[in-house]
């Protein structure tokens, strides 16, 4: 297979492959989490309608105060650079609204490639502070396994390849664009089966835990 | 696998609902909850990681709930729940959490950690594991009627004394009264003030209130041990004899997790609302206030602060109520750092004052309450949980402080102006 041949799979059957098992992967996990039901709480709800004070949290907890725990503020700081940086170069980069665009119809403005690039910098030194943390942070290093260093190089994977392709280093272009994509593919593909769900789960867990304290009347 | 064991994980399985494996689900291993526990921080011990202490919960949704899991667990795959885990975990399930949900507050992703605890006991109930001293309490509870074994003779002499010292009437099994007040055997044994307190306030708001001789026991072992089938029958005596009774309102007294129980388990655990109106006694203190049934004269000469038991305002929901009803009595009330939703434990709560074998690990954590009230300088805490009064009491003397520790309600009721209609009377 040459250079050529190989990009065209990564860049349709690979991609839709990966996209299918993404979709299909992501709807089982919700079903089988959702399925197991909860049931209502019949106690007198100080608070009507708490279903606002889930969405609140929902919210609000992205924005967990830094006083009430004792996480030092380089982590803290590292942590919401890395996933804000890699928002914005997953859906802000031209090449990357290009593909969104042929796959789902629309499209929207982008960021300039000189952003974008110093964005995936910062990106790339936040996620190996988060990653030097959990392995000198004894109770980062206590709870991590196998699953935890694995989302960690799938997602930092991806950054890095696009930064070697962008610059030409390593590889040529073309080869390294088949490395990225590859990569995003086996990110695309894992993020069903790791902590990685996180993002679609997430929105359950702090809906149901701001519902429950909002019906109590506390508003976390 | 032991029978023991099996009903374990049937438990378990009973438990996992679409809340507790969003949880799982979401967690990304940050750590962050460890940073939140009174545990983690005063011992530096990464075992004590909240979200660690529910490894046996979260193994039996994997095993259970999972494709995955169910997968690996056909292949002889997968880490299997023994015996020895549980024994293991009883330490960070039950000595070292008080079901303080401080955790819940702060995990980034929304994870309730105090909630799954909760439940996980009740694996550890049905497996055999729960600690000795948890043990006996519920049984007392089960079979005295309390946990401290204060039976209705013992209470009603109590009673009998305060009405004698007072002369203010302290009435039983009133049909129709309007609010039934409940005790905490603590409060019977050790803080009986609070009983002669509520006669006094209850008399000058010109309320109908009565005792039930079939109910005067508020806690609730059930929930602190996590057995929902006894916490259920603990609730349903109170509810038996309320609406024996015809009570409008039960007056859950100082006592954290009994609030809990009553107020927010109670309904579910018995599978009905019910027909009366459950309040913390703060909640009553307050609504009096607010509607001018009470009033209050001079003010507490010294600075105060106040203790936020954790069932009562993090997970109860009665926050703002103590800080109005102390700033009707003192001019000088001081916030203590994190006060509020987001206070520190006491160290006792969740079965963990009756538990011998946490004795020492909680003495340890009360460096953390030693450091809030240090920074306020003051000599007098005030709390509204008669737990919470007795664990703080015991850190007070433990690191040689100087402090006294008061109940609110005995507070407003010293401060109490009574009417000339009263006096007269």
């Amino acid at each position: 297979m040459t250079t050529m041949e190989m990009l065209t799979w990564v860049r349709g059957p690979g991609l839709t492959l990966s996209i299918v098992i993404l979709v299909l992967g992501v709807t089982v996990r919700l079903i089988e989490m959702l399925m197991l039901g909860r049931k209502r709480d019949i106690s007198e709800a100080r608070e009507k309608h708490s279903g606002r004070y889930g969405w609140r949290t929902v919210v609000t907890r992205s924005l967990t105060p830094l006083s009430a725990t004792d996480t030092s503020p380089v982590i803290f700081l590292a942590s919401y650079v890395f996933h804000i940086g890699f928002f914005l170069i997953v859906f802000f980069y031209v090449p990357h609204i290009n593909v969104i665009r042929e796959l789902l119809g629309f499209s929207w403005p982008s960021l300039p490639a000189w952003l974008i690039d110093a964005l995936t910098l910062i990106t790339m030194i936040s996620m190996l502070i988060v990653m030097w943390h959990r392995l000198s942070d004894k109770v980062k290093f206590f709870l991590s396994g196998f699953n935890d260093y694995y989302s960690w190089f799938i997602t930092f994977l991806p950054v890095v390849t696009g930064y070697f392709a962008y610059h030409r280093l390593l590889l040529p272009y073309n080869d390294m664009l088949i490395v990225h994509i590859l990569s995003v593919e086996l990110l695309l593909a894992s993020l069903p089966f790791t902590k990685l769900m996180h993002p679609f789960t997430m929105v359950f867990s702090r809906w149901y835990t701001g519902e429950a304290a909002g019906r109590k009347g506390v508003r976390i | 696998m032991s029978v023991s064991l099996q009903k374990g994980i049937e438990a378990f399985k009973q438990q996992i609902d679409a809340p507790i494996a969003s949880f799982f689900n979401s967690c990304v291993h940050c750590g962050m909850c460890a940073g939140s526990c009174l545990f983690y921080v005063a011992t530096g011990d990464p075992k004590y990681t909240p979200i660690h202490k529910l490894e046996p919960l979260r193994r039996v949704w994997k095993q259970e709930y999972t494709f995955w899991g169910r997968l690996a667990s056909r292949l002889g795959l997968g880490k299997s729940l023994t015996d020895d885990d549980l024994e293991q975990w009883q330490e960070l399930l039950y000595d070292s959490c008080t079901l303080c949900g401080r955790c819940s507050l702060v995990c980034p992703v929304g994870n309730d950690l105090v909630y799954m605890i909760r439940k996980a006991r009740e694996g550890m109930v049905a497996s055999g594991h729960a600690p000795k001293g948890l043990k006996e309490a519920t049984l007392r509870a089960m079979t005295i009627g309390s946990p401290m074994g204060v039976t209705l003779n013992t209470f009603q002499k109590i009673v009998n004394n305060v009405e004698q010292e007072t002369g203010l009437s302290m009435p039983f099994d009133v049909q129709g009264a309007d609010y039934l007040l409940l005790m905490s055997s603590a409060e019977i044994i050790e803080f009986y003030e609070f009983i002669g307190a509520m006669a006094k306030i209850f008399k000058e708001a010109g309320a109908s209130w009565t005792f039930c001789s079939e109910a005067f026991e508020a806690t609730n072992s059930g929930i602190q041990i996590g057995s929902s089938d006894l916490a259920a029958e603990l609730v349903q005596r109170i509810v038996d004899g309320a609406e024996k009774l015809k009570v409008k309102y039960v007056i859950s007294p100082e006592c954290g997790h009994a609030y809990m129980a009553l107020r927010w388990e109670g309904p579910n655990l018995i599978g009905r609302p019910y027909g009366f109106q459950v309040l913390h006694v703060l909640e009553l203190l307050d609504q009096f206030r607010q509607q001018g049934r009470i009033r209050t004269t001079g003010k507490e000469t010294e600075k105060v602060t106040f203790h936020d038991p954790c069932q009562i305002v993090r997970r109860g929901g009665v926050i703002e109520e103590p800080r109005h009803l102390l700033n009707m009595i003192s001019d000088d009330f001081v916030e203590m750092p994190d006060a509020g939703k987001l206070n520190w434990c006491c160290g006792g709560g969740g079965g963990v004052s009756v538990n011998p074998d946490a004795d020492a690990l909680r003495l340890k954590t009360f460096k953390l309450k030693k450091q809030q009230l240090d920074t306020t300088g003051v000599k007098k805490l005030v709390t509204c949980c008669s737990n919470c009064r007795h664990m703080l009491e015991d850190g007070i003397e433990e690191y040689a402080m100087d402090m006294e520790v008061v109940g609110l309600s005995e507070m407003i009721a010293d401060h109490l102006l009574i009417s000339e209609k009263q006096q007269e009377g």
